[in-house]
């Protein structure tokens, strides 16, 4: 009964977060850098899901939990489709996409195997410089790499 | 962090390379003011360098300074695994000013993020030298009279060489002319020739090491053509002495031609030009103590200029 598994993978939630539209390839990475394998409330993860706009995406729904902005962001760089929905009292309250941000911190490792953060015990710093397509640079070694390129901590 | 640092060429604007270059002027005219007088400066050498780092310790001595520091990371406790950031807030402790060559890339950048203590970058790995670059400025700006509209013509390794990279971005300021001459192997990259394009700076680009180009040109920057750059040694073979300077081929240049090089040279400049007059590379490493006492005197905030 393709309609009931359907249902099952949009059941409601009461109150929580849906983060949808997530490219399939990337849902695990999403999954990890949102940090929701310490959550202690009820997760469902979806994956390759059918979708017009993507061909196939992945989804994240959390309960009782509402992730700040920055948190949120840095899904960015790896799923820039990704669509943020707020939900209160099965109410969807907020949706938007996440964004870029003009810095990452922590996220990406620099391909550079000279550069300073591959050789001390230091968080890696990307200043964004181009966004259509996305380019990022380290901040330290200057190495830039296309945003599809980058290598995820 | 120390606003006074300097860690890449492009971290300082126009004006401030412009005081820069009257201050090394003013030191090359004193070159022994003891305007340091109790103040010490610690040189981290985690990677030796020689001619750098005699070149800032002349400086500082001149100025009356006092020196502490290490030429080689093998004698400290970098051998025994002291992370960078452990090292420097060590020696901040006891110094006004660091300067630090390391051969990881953005080491010096790091540093300036761990300490107070303004930090000089002398070199981190293939990154940035902003020292060399405020010299080479220097010996353009002397020679020439002007650092403004000029034709520079930089031969050689464009591809690898981080002293023509960080020319080519400090003279985005004052309308330069570049020609780029280099084999395809070691051609200036991409994004430097995006960025001349975005600022209107003129540029031509050739494989060819041609007379016509050496006319027309006020400053000849040649760099070294090393061997290991090359995946393919016969091409390194064929195109090794394409880019050699010869006295013959000067003839015909403007009298005010300087030939620049960051020095070790190897082939690439014949020995029968160094005693043309057009040849600058031996006075040009001299400014680099003047200029070094420039940036020295500006991370520790005092000014020759105003006594």
């Amino acid at each position: 009964m393709p309609n009931n598994k359907k249902e099952l993978a949009v059941a409601a939630l009461r109150n929580g977060t849906v983060i949808d539209r997530i490219p399939s390839p990337v849902l695990f990475q999403a999954v990890r850098l949102l940090g929701i394998e310490k959550l202690d409330r009820h997760v469902t993860i979806g994956n390759n899901l059918e979708s017009a706009k993507l061909g196939t995406k992945g989804i994240i729904k959390v309960a009782d939990t509402e992730f700040p902005e920055s948190v949120l962001n840095r899904i960015a760089l790896i799923a820039p489709t990704a669509v943020v929905n707020t939900i209160r009292d099965f109410e969807v309250v907020g949706k938007r996409r996440v964004e870029l941000p003009d810095t990452i911190t922590g996220i990406v490792k620099c391909g550079n195997p000279k550069c300073i953060t591959n050789n001390e015990p230091m968080q890696t710093k990307f200043e964004v410089v181009g966004r259509d397509p996305i380019e990022i640079r380290c901040h330290y070694c200057n190495h830039t790499v296309a945003g599809k390129d980058a290598q995820i901590l | 962090m120390s606003s006074n640092s300097l860690v890449s060429i492009s971290d300082i604007t126009r004006d401030e390379i412009l005081g820069l270059l009257e201050r090394a002027r003013y030191f090359e005219e004193n070159p022994n003011s003891k305007i340091l007088d109790g103040r010490v400066v610690a040189t981290l050498f985690f990677e030796p360098s020689t001619r750098t780092r005699l070149s800032f310790e002349t400086a500082v001595n001149r100025l009356g300074g006092r020196i502490i520091g290490f030429s080689d990371a093998n004698s400290t406790s970098t051998s025994k695994g002291e992370t960078l950031k452990d090292t420097i807030k060590m020696v901040a402790n006891y110094v006004d000013l660091i300067v630090m060559r390391h051969h990881l890339e953005g080491a010096a950048r790091y540093a300036t993020e761990v300490t107070d203590v303004p930090i000089i970058n002398a070199g981190d790995g293939a990154n940035q030298h902003p020292s060399q670059t405020m010299l080479d400025l220097y010996s353009i700006y002397k020679t020439q009279g002007k650092l403004s509209d000029l034709t520079i013509t930089m031969v050689g390794d464009l591809k690898y060489g981080r002293t023509v990279h960080s020319l080519l971005m400090a003279l985005q300021y004052f309308n330069p002319t570049f020609n780029f001459i280099a084999s395809k192997e070691l051609q200036m990259p991409e994004e430097y020739k995006q960025f001349c394009r975005e600022k209107g700076i003129k540029f031509t680009e050739t494989t060819d090491f041609s007379e016509d180009v050496i006319n027309r040109s006020d400053i000849i920057y040649m760099t070294r053509v090393q061997r290991e750059r090359f995946t393919d040694i016969m091409e390194y073979e064929r195109v090794k002495n394409l880019y050699t300077l010869h006295n013959s081929m000067l003839d015909n240049s403007k009298p005010t031609l300087k030939i620049l090089h960051p020095l070790p040279r190897v082939n690439e400049i014949d020995r029968d030009v160094d005693d043309n007059p057009k040849a600058y590379y031996f006075e040009q490493a001299r400014n680099g103590l003047f200029a070094r006492q420039a940036i020295i005197t500006r991370a520790l905030g005092i000014d020759p200029l105003a006594k």
